[in-house]
């Protein structure tokens, strides 16, 4: 019944309900707790991973989904947290809480993966899936400018 | 205090605890002189329970506050390391064991309470003479081990040196051999660095805690992993006050995974093997609540009518909050008066990490360990070991970071920190105990509706003669924090603040509350009573000016005639905005706080959809003159996010209750701003060489009127109620 997936390049077995949302099985059996919980709804986005290269929302999706399939979450998104992006949010200095940003980072790597020189309006559309209270949307914004700059 | 200082060898030594007293703040000062132990181990040396330097030169630095994104954690430290000296590079920055009497804050009651923008500004004096009294020491020891004198050294970051001989000492080097004094040296005011001498303060030092969380790496409570972790969740009464009377709990305890049903006095607990089996569980439980409770009758819009017709009801008083000269006789011999009412609704904090806490109970139960993001160490440990039945030395506590807060962990009970110590009592287990985004709004303490009422007059010379505010609403003070609200003799700070005009030019003023209680569950939110308060206020102001045909940046300039820094973020902002160019379709409006000191002037730029009633901010200018500027750029981050928090407020976010139910369950009905709602924020720091102020809210009470008189200019029309939605919009527009 284990269902096997990749995480982080790494091929792995989990045995649990298959039901169970990826987003628990990330944090809580896999112990990997950059990724949030924030609203168990698909509405905030700090839960946001990517499989097979797609942003997803690990909190509406189950972990049969996944089966097969390589998901990659904050910790894996570069050696040493050195993606262009990483360094663009502390060249910016982005977080303030920091609660939301691992999502925020995730989203901003799909966006740049597909379109690598996104115009403003692109990156306020694409990033709008998230929420941020502290409000840092501002150096979200020049962060990923910088990192599409400089990458 | 045994143990001050905890993960450090300097937890091991015997202190003599000498009381000693500096800038206010009492400190048990540490070891008269090496002891034989610590010469031995010749690693470090604890100079006061702040400051412990070790021989390799690393200066470990207690930060006392709490950190949610704010940046204390890295300014308190910055501050005593200005005076001390030292290399920053080699500051290492640990959160000490809660103690009041030693870390709490000068400027916030001594109290070890992160809140209110006070951390800067409260530890300011303090800090920087504990990094004298520091550097004071090193001085001392150098000169004798060199036999010259104190007069002949001075110190780069980190050295001591004696320019005359060409003689540098490491702080470091001087710790292996430095002798500590019983009492701590007398440091002068004159003795201070001048502002001009900053290395560090106005530098813009990378927040320490920053990059942790651009990797995942940053803990907070939601995170913590313990071996035997179960997971908990609460079903909690709809209503404060209300109790399980009776309850089916049949189909929660047949979820796999479910360990135990735990009855508690203001709800329900399940302990489960996962968190999903535990929030299922809870959604399964059947629960009867009593209905004695108050605030099941409450509903906001039939308190919304009650608080307007007693707001306006001048044949009764309310409690004084402020007076200044007499009110009431100069507006009845005024010339004109102007008068404006508002009313502001419910709001809640959405801080992103919804509440949790883990908690461990010793297996006899005479001890717990706790892991939280708190806003009040000192808070949480009290309310743990009450809740645990253990005396308070018995609570290991680990402060963890904040995934926001914005004044919903700071209550005096603690609530969500006493969910997981229930649990894990009733189990001997460690319990992680998480809140669902529902129950996060379901449960909210909110930012309470205020009506307000305000009266201005002017004489027949013209002149600005009085100011009359009254303001209705339930008593949030009293509510966080019974015992705070006690000893400042039933104040209610949290509401109030904001009414007075201490800067504005009016001889008479008059501030009273209506002080209602229909039960419903309250908190400060981000910004406090200045957000309302200071909507009504600039509101009405700019209702005047537009009335006597005076500029709005002309009469607040004109108000402020005897606050010059008033003066200057006011031009400021004006210039920034370009003030006085025509737009075409978009108005701009302008809004003045002056908030605990620190002062702001903003001006909103917007469009107003005719159909929809949907209003769109283009632009929001601001201007701050936060005194001394300890982090600048961060105080433009702050500026940036309580602009974005006030936004919503402004427009979108409202909490509604019917028969006490909060009505409102996750992000889809409760909408905070995204980066699609977001106008080009420009922010522009005035650093002044003042005592510095707080920066963490204070662009969030400039938001709502800036926007309200932006509508005015650009419609003529008038809103008078936050949040400003298009049902709003298009009634005021019809009006």
């Amino acid at each position: 019944m284990a269902i096997a997936f990749k995480i982080n390049g790494k091929s792995i077995r989990v045995d649990e309900p298959r039901e169970t949302r990826l987003l628990w099985v990330i944090r809580e059996h896999l112990k990997l707790t950059g990724t949030k919980f924030g609203c168990g709804a698909g509405l905030c986005g700090a839960c946001m991973v990517h499989v097979d290269g797609e942003r997803t929302f690990s909190c509406q999706t189950e972990l049969s989904a996944v089966a097969g399939k390589s998901v990659t979450t904050i910790e894996g998104l570069a050696p040493h947290g050195q993606h262009p992006l990483q360094k663009a949010w502390v060249a910016e200095r982005v977080p303030q809480c920091g609660y939301c940003q691992s999502g925020q980072i995730m989203n901003a790597a799909a966006l740049l993966a597909k379109t690598p020189k996104p115009t403003r309006d692109q990156i306020v559309e694409h990033m709008s899936t998230n929420i941020c209270r502290c409000g840092t949307y501002p150096r979200i914004v020049r962060a990923i400018e910088r990192a599409a700059k400089e990458a | 205090m045994d143990g001050a200082i905890n993960n450090t060898v300097a937890a091991q030594i015997s202190r003599r605890g000498f009381m000693v007293g500096a800038a206010g703040l009492t400190f048990a000062f540490t070891t008269a002189g090496v002891p034989a132990a610590l010469a031995a181990r010749g690693k470090e040396v604890t100079i006061n329970p702040w400051v412990t330097i070790a021989t390799d030169g690393t200066v470990t630095i207690m930060s006392p506050a709490a950190e949610m994104g704010q940046g204390s954690m890295t300014s308190l430290p910055l501050i005593l390391s200005e005076e001390l000296d030292a290399d920053w590079s080699k500051v290492k920055i640990i959160a000490p064991v809660p103690s009041d009497a030693i870390y709490g804050n000068p400027g916030f009651g001594h109290i070890q309470y992160t809140a209110g923008s006070s951390a800067v500004t409260g530890y300011f004096n303090a800090l920087r003479t504990f990094g004298a009294q520091v550097r004071r020491v090193l001085l001392d020891n150098a000169a004798k081990h060199w036999k010259v004198q104190i007069a002949e050294l001075t110190t780069e970051p980190g050295i001591v040196v004696h320019a005359a001989s060409k003689r540098r000492l490491t702080y470091g080097q001087i710790a292996a051999f430095a002798i500590v004094p019983a009492t701590a040296p007398e440091i002068k005011p004159e003795d201070l660095k001048k502002t001009s001498e900053f290395r560090l303060i106005g530098k813009d030092v990378m927040r320490v805690e920053l990059p942790s969380k651009t990797n995942g790496t940053a803990q907070y409570s939601i995170d913590v992993e313990e071996r035997g972790l179960l997971y908990g969740a609460v079903l909690r009464a709809p209503v404060e006050g209300a109790a399980p009377e009776s309850v089916d709990d049949s189909a929660a305890r047949k979820i796999a995974g479910v360990v135990k049903i735990v009855p508690l006095s203001y709800g329900v607990g399940v302990i489960a093997k996962t968190p999903t089996a535990a929030f299922d569980a809870k959604n399964a439980l059947k629960v009867n609540w009593t209905r004695t409770a108050k605030g099941w009758s409450f509903d906001n819009d039939k308190a919304a009518a009650a608080y307007a017709a007693t707001v306006r009801d001048l044949s009764k008083d309310g409690i004084v909050w402020g007076k200044v000269g007499d009110a009431r006789t100069a507006l009845s011999q005024a010339a004109t008066v102007y008068t404006g009412e508002y009313l502001c609704d419910f709001a809640y904090h959405a801080q992103m990490e919804p509440l949790n806490s883990v908690a461990s109970v010793s297996p006899k139960g005479d001890a717990v360990e706790i892991w939280c993001g708190t806003q009040s160490q000192t808070m949480a440990v009290a309310a743990a070991a009450k809740a645990a039945g253990c005396a308070p030395d018995k609570v290991t506590f680990h402060g963890m970071f904040l995934g926001g807060a914005y004044g919903r962990r700071g209550h005096r009970d603690e609530e969500f920190v006493v969910d997981s110590i229930l649990l894990s009592k009733e189990i001997k287990q460690p319990v992680k105990v998480m809140w669902t985004r529902e129950d996060d709004v379901h449960n909210g303490r909110f930012r309470p509706m205020t009506a307000h009422f305000l009266r201005a007059a002017f004489d027949k010379d013209g002149k600005f003669t009085a100011w009359q505010h009254r303001v209705t609403c339930e008593l949030t003070t009293a509510y966080q924090d019974p015992l705070r609200f006690d000893k400042s003799g039933h104040r209610d700070f949290i509401d109030m603040l904001g009414t007075e005009l201490k800067t504005y030019d009016i001889p008479a003023q008059l501030t009273e509350q209506f002080p209602q209680d229909s039960g419903v569950r309250l908190s400060s939110l981000r910004g406090i009573g200045f957000t309302a308060n200071k909507f009504a206020t600039e509101a009405l102001i700019d209702e005047i000016a537009a009335q006597r045909k005076v500029d709005p940046v002309a009469f607040h300039l004109m108000l402020l005639k005897n606050t010059p820094r008033g003066q200057k973020v006011v031009e400021t902002v004006a210039r920034m905005s370009d003030w006085g160019r025509k737009r075409d379709g978009t108005a701009l409006g302008l809004s003045f706080i002056d908030y605990s000191g620190s002062l702001l002037a903003g001006v909103a730029e917007i469009s107003v959809d005719k159909g929809s009633g949907q209003i769109k901010v283009h632009n929001f200018w601001v201007a701050f003159d936060p005194g001394i500027a300890v982090q600048p750029d961060n105080i433009v981050a702050q500026t940036e996010g309580s602009v974005v928090y006030g936004l919503g407020v402004a427009l979108t976010e409202r909490i509604t209750f019917v028969d006490g139910v909060v009505q409102q369950s996750n992000f889809y009905d409760y909408r905070v701003p995204r980066m699609s709602d977001v106008p080009q924020i420009h922010v522009e720091v005035i650093p002044t060489d003042n005592h510095p102020t707080g920066a963490g809210q204070m662009g969030t009470p400039l938001v709502a009127p800036a926007i309200a008189n932006s509508f005015a200019a650009l419609t003529g029309k008038r809103l008078r109620q936050t949040p400003m939605t298009p049902d709003r919009v298009l009634a005021a527009l019809k009006a």
